[in-house]
């Protein structure tokens, strides 16, 4: 597609605050979009792509400002025009939709209303006819049982609804542009699925162009046509989508591709970026990923790198790209140790590490005026799981699935309501503090957010501290302190962290604090709550060789509750898939990622998105996770499966097992074959 | 011993004074914590706050010389004799103002004047009588003729006042600069350049303009109060100037000695409902729905009048009338406490019901650390900063609520003086023709710039404490200076 594009911006850059502090968010970013392209900006978080988005829209928060460059759409720069004529451009010729569905929508109007609002302004429809385009979008955005959901308020819809709701308004207008800034990232893989479904089906039937902004890889693989990556605040690479994806050109974007943990990186080590993304208020002299680069020379310090071309629509900000891309041929993952062998070492063993046997937590619902209870959510309903020294259990599930709750039973922060949670030979439920917390040592809990697991108030050295007073007391102050050095060593911060306060770090670092406050009291078992979720690609990776190594070093067991399917791929030896707080299937990794027998594995399996190979649209899901409160009846699975008999809809299946070590919860045989 | 004075203590300078040491010891603490001195330097540098600082420096000041209490020797002749020590309890202010104290009038008198209010029959040497206004005892009484001496005199002794204070000033803010150079590392000549321009990342030019604000205005005031009433003379002829330096301190103490009496049932029972829950949380939440359900003013007056009719049966207990007043003055003070901690409690609950949950008290827990533990070392440093916006938000308001509860007679003992006493009194001097206008304009003026500066100082704590109150930049300013900044990295590129 070639001709005049929809959009162009041309140097675009823009800053936050003023004076010393300035943030230099934007620095001199030029794209261009045509008409019924989709393009990518992707970046980890900070890099300035939502900055990118927002100056376009001109939609700026307070302080920040558009200092150089232009914004030309359509033939008009948007960033001169006078503010009410761009409040003409905003929703009627570019729409937005924005990451979270929760805050997007007023949570005090009918949705069918909000999605009017926008008719009326901008195209002047009124009455029945608003109502009646309103529905319309709604059938056209995939809203099931549209006319009834006009008149439903937002908490009444689910996420996946609400983000085709925001859908709906953007589309109102039949705009030119759609910006998409992270339309997936608040869902779970099985609705983002359905959601980049929708978004490229409506691309095709309205012929608009796409900016999609983006962190994850895997979405601007399945989406994109051209893709530009952006690392502090410049673009350093745009290309074609393929192009880009089989020969990065720029070292970022290479290290980038590598950092994604999958089956291929099982064996080894995945490839971490070191360091991290650097302070944009600084002015920089070289090249601004020089400090992390793996192939930096001298030269790549002291001049600015330019963005030049290298091909036909492939452009690298950098000066070594030829360098940079020989030996691309070579296997992305680093030898490691020969280690695969360990997971099938202890399986044989009677007494397993930890033994959860019918687990249950059901949290009352309390209505009316004498709080009476209403009814029960069963949060977790019967999970039985075994976990071994030295092996990594993974929970796979999508949120609400009551999978963190496990996590937090087992560690006793909640208390069960059934069952038996067996360390060690010691059944933990039902001990008292007293006893239990002579036994705390033993298993500990890694959080997700590294920003809230860390006492914004106490110092380093206070927080690896306090686990060691509170549970080993018989350790002096000097040994504790010699610990907390080694420990700092360990995860890969050095000592001089220990006076310093958990703002001062990225969340990477933070991360790694919360690890080693875990490991301060030695424990068996580690719980590690999506330890990496909240983090960055390149971050992730470090965080997550870290764990691999600590496991190899002291024969440390996980349970590694998760919602990422690569990072099981490349981490676990048994997974164990929930569902609406049962586990459906649980096997080793092998057997249960390549050939998964459960309906909700095949799906939630299908609905990852892949880089290296065009997204498959079969076994897709429909609908949403039911509630917890009122499970439906026989399999709970049975609403969504495209495979559902009456016995489905009648019983709750009994656990079968497939091989020795493969067990599932499914009446049906159908191993799909991999591939 | 033989002191010519016997120093006094009363409840509330001791309160007062440990107040202030505990003030003084959390600063030095806070230097050495990063996240406490961060805000508090962002405090120091915004141009309201440290302009409100300054006039509540003076304010204090004036509270604490009136918070030294001691009693005079009485003159003996026997040398060697039992030193005998007067009744009357006086206070170090008192001693500065004692011409005030002592020249007072028979009743009322306008300010600056030389001659009383209201006519009276005067009996002249030669034995006539006429009406007349009388000369006054103290204002203007080293002049002949008040008709014609009056308003030079007053200007000579102003401008003179203006020019020492100048001179105080020049000085003072040799000392400020002179402080700030020596705990920056810079030179004289670079900080007050710096100041002089608006350029020093303290607001100094604001604080030597404030202070230079405030002795061009108070020095000549306290030289022409050596010679006449300022502020007038009330009904009884007592010097408004004096009553409302006096009344300076009640109301500080009412303002601080409440918070202290409040913030321990605050912070224990609003944390412990939020992190216990359950019933600890159901008893909790009872007694303050039920505490706030109660008329404010009611139940203080109750206890006032219980306490009256206490102090009333124990007479013996009080040796003076200052005792007695300043043991009334912190019994308010405690009513007051009792009855305004709820709403604090409330926000802390609410606060602690949040944190609970976070993943480092998650965290706290899985170690085993007990509660109590928990709550000192995790939730308590971080409502902290809720606490600090709240008080001193507070303060301002207990200011007024003193006012208003002397005002309805359940406020402070009528011999202490304070801004609710003194609109009470002026209340019936409203209705005089001609009307009496200075007792209630000074209270007023006194009070509105203490409130006020209480305010602003609130203003700016909440800024840089509140996480959520960002620093608001006014974005064409922002987008000005960011255009301007890109160009000249422009042109220097």
């Amino acid at each position: 597609m070639s001709g005049e594009p929809l959009l162009s911006v041309d140097g675009l850059s823009t800053w936050i605050g003023a004076g010393d502090d300035v943030v230099r968010a934007v620095d001199q970013v030029s794209f261009e979009i045509r008409k019924g392209e989709t393009f990518a900006l992707v970046g980890e978080s900070g890099c300035g792509k939502s900055m990118t988005a927002l100056s376009i829209m001109r939609l700026l928060p307070d302080g920040a400002g558009i200092v150089g460059g232009g914004v030309h759409f359509g033939g008009r720069d948007l960033a001169s025009l006078p503010e009410r004529e761009m409040r003409e451009v905003r929703g009627r010729r570019i729409a937005m939709i924005f990451q979270e569905p929760a805050t997007s929508l007023n949570p005090v109007l009918p949705v069918g209303r909000q999605v009017e609002e926008v008719l009326v302004r901008h195209a002047g429809l009124r009455g029945g006819a608003a109502r009646a385009r309103v529905q319309e979008l709604f059938e056209s955005v995939g809203i099931p049982d549209a006319v009834r959901r006009l008149d439903e308020y937002p908490f009444q819809l689910s996420g996946g609804l609400r983000q085709r709701v925001m859908i709906a308004i953007a589309l109102a207008c039949e705009p030119d542009l759609l910006i998409a800034d992270e339309p997936t990232t608040a869902l779970d893989v099985t609705i983002q699925a359905q959601v980049l479904d929708l978004l490229a089906e409506l691309q095709r039937r309205t012929g608009m162009a796409m900016l999609l902004i983006t962190h994850d890889l895997a979405v601007v693989a399945q989406m994109s046509a051209r893709v530009a990556v952006m690392y502090a605040g410049q673009i350093v690479e745009s290309a074609r989508t393929r192009r880009f994806l089989d020969k990065p050109g720029h070292p970022y974007a290479r290290m980038l591709l590598r950092a994604l943990p999958g089956t291929d990186a099982r064996s080894g080590r995945l490839a971490s970026i070191p360091g991290a993304i650097p302070d944009l208020r600084q002015t920089f002299a070289g090249c601004r990923f020089a400090p992390r680069c793996d192939r930096v020379v001298e030269a790549c310090r002291q001049s600015t790198q330019t963005l030049g071309a290298v091909g036909d629509g492939w452009e690298v900000r950098c000066s070594r790209v030829e360098a940079a891309t020989v030996g691309q041929g070579a296997s992305p993952a680093m030898p490691a140790a020969p280690a695969t062998s360990r997971s099938t070492g202890g399986r044989q063993s009677a007494a397993p590490l930890l033994d959860v046997q019918g687990l249950q937590v059901h949290f009352p619902v309390k209505r009316g005026l004498l709080r009476r209870t209403a009814a029960m959510v069963r949060a977790v309903d019967g999970v039985d799981l075994r976990l071994e020294a030295g092996t990594t259990v993974a929970l796979v599930g999508e949120s609400g699935c009551g999978k963190t709750t496990v996590g937090k039973s087992i560690v006793q922060l909640i208390r069960p309501t059934a069952g038996r949670v067996v360390f060690a030979g010691t059944d933990l439920c039902g001990l008292d503090e007293q006893r239990l917390a002579r036994l705390r040592k033993g298993f500990q809990m890694v959080f997700q957010d590294p920003f809230s697991s860390l006492d914004p108030r106490m110092r380093v050295n206070e927080i690896l501290e306090e686990g060691m007073v509170a549970l080993c007391p018989e350790i002096g102050a000097i040994e504790r302190s010699r610990r907390i050095d080694s420990l700092l060593e360990r995860v890969g911060l050095g000592v001089a962290a220990k006076g310093r306060y958990p703002h001062e770090f990225s969340g990477g670092q933070r991360q790694r604090i919360a690890i080693a406050r875990a490991l301060a009291v030695e424990p068996k078992v580690l719980v590690c709550d999506e330890p990496t979720s909240a983090l960055d690609v390149s971050v992730q990776a470090q965080i997550l060789n870290l764990l691999k190594d600590i496991q190899e070093e002291m024969g440390l067991a996980y349970l590694f509750i998760t919602h990422n399917l690569s990072v099981v791929e490349y981490l676990a030896d048994e997974v164990a898939v929930m569902y609406l707080g049962r586990i459906v299937e649980q096997g080793t990794a092998r057997e249960v990622l390549s050939s998964p027998v459960h309906p909700y594995t095949q799906a939630l399996l299908a609905a990852v998105p892949r880089i290296n190979s065009s997204a498959s649209r079969q076994g897709r899901l429909a609908g949403d996770p039911p509630s917890p409160t009122a499970p439906p009846v026989g399999c709970h699975f049975q609403p969504r499966c495209p495979h559902a008999t009456d016995t489905c809809r009648r019983d709750y299946p009994a656990s079968r097992q497939v091989s020795s070590t493969h067990s599932v919860h499914c009446i049906l045989d159908r191993p799909r074959s991999a591939g | 011993m033989n002191l010519p004075f016997q120093p006094v203590v009363l409840w509330t300078d001791g309160l007062l004074f440990l107040l202030v040491a505990v003030v003084l010891g959390f600063v030095r603490w806070s230097r050495h914590e990063e996240h406490l001195r961060a805000p508090w330097r962002k405090v120091a540098r915004s141009r309201g706050g440290m302009i409100a600082v300054t006039v509540l420096v003076l304010y204090a000041g004036v509270a604490l010389l009136d918070s030294l209490h001691y009693r005079r020797a009485l003159p003996t002749d026997k040398p060697g004799a039992e030193v005998t020590y007067a009744p009357e309890v006086l206070s170090v202010l008192d001693t500065f103002a004692r011409p005030l104290r002592d020249g007072s009038e028979r009743t009322f008198s306008a300010p600056f004047a030389a001659t009383a209010f209201v006519k009276e029959t005067i009996t002249r040497a030669d034995g006539t009588q006429v009406r007349d206004f009388p000369r006054l005892r103290y204002g203007g009484r080293l002049l002949e003729n008040p008709d014609v001496e009056r308003v030079p005199d007053i200007a000579r002794r102003a401008l003179g006042g203006l020019a020492a204070g100048v001179l105080l000033w020049v000085t003072l803010a040799g000392l400020v600069t002179g402080y700030v150079a020596h705990r920056s590392g810079e030179t004289f000549a670079e900080v007050s350049a710096a100041a002089w321009r608006g350029e020093h990342a303290l607001p100094l030019r604001a604080i030597l303009l404030t202070l230079g604000g405030a002795c061009a205005v108070i020095v000549p005031l306290l030289v022409l109060s050596a010679h006449y009433h300022v502020l007038g003379t009330d009904k009884v002829g007592q010097d408004v100037f004096y009553l409302t330096l006096k009344s300076i301190r009640t109301g500080l103490v009412i303002g601080t000695i409440t918070t202290l009496v409040m913030l321990p049932f605050a912070l224990a029972l609003g944390i412990m409902a939020g992190y216990f829950g359950g019933w600890v949380d159901d008893v909790i939440q009872y007694l303050y729905t039920t505490l706030s359900s109660i008329p404010g003013v009611l139940l203080i007056a109750a206890s006032v009048l219980m306490m009256q009719v206490y102090m009333d049966t124990h007479a013996d207990t009080f040796d003076s009338i200052t005792r007695r007043a300043d043991f009334r003055l912190m019994f308010l003070c405690v009513i007051l406490g009792v009855t305004s901690w709820t709403g604090l409690c409330r926000l802390l609950r609410g606060e602690t019901l949040k944190l609970r949950e976070l993943d480092y008290v998650q965290a706290a827990r899985a170690f085993g650390v007990s509660p109590w533990r928990i709550m000192l070392r995790h939730v308590l440093p971080n409502v902290l900063h809720l606490v600090i916006i709240t008080t001193v938000l507070g303060f301002s308001a207990l200011v007024l609520a003193e006012a208003v509860l002397s005002y309805v007679g359940v406020g402070v003992d009528p011999a202490m003086n304070s801004f609710g006493t003194m609109i009470n009194a002026a209340r019936l001097e409203m209705a005089r023709e001609p009307i009496v206008w200075w007792s209630l304009f000074s209270a007023f003026v006194f009070m509105f710039v203490l409130v006020l500066c209480a305010n602003l100082f609130a203003d700016a704590v909440r800024d840089a404490l509140d996480p959520r109150m960002r620093e608001q930049v006014s974005p064409a300013a922002a987008l000005r200076r960011a255009r301007a900044l890109a160009a000249s990295t422009r042109s220097v590129a």
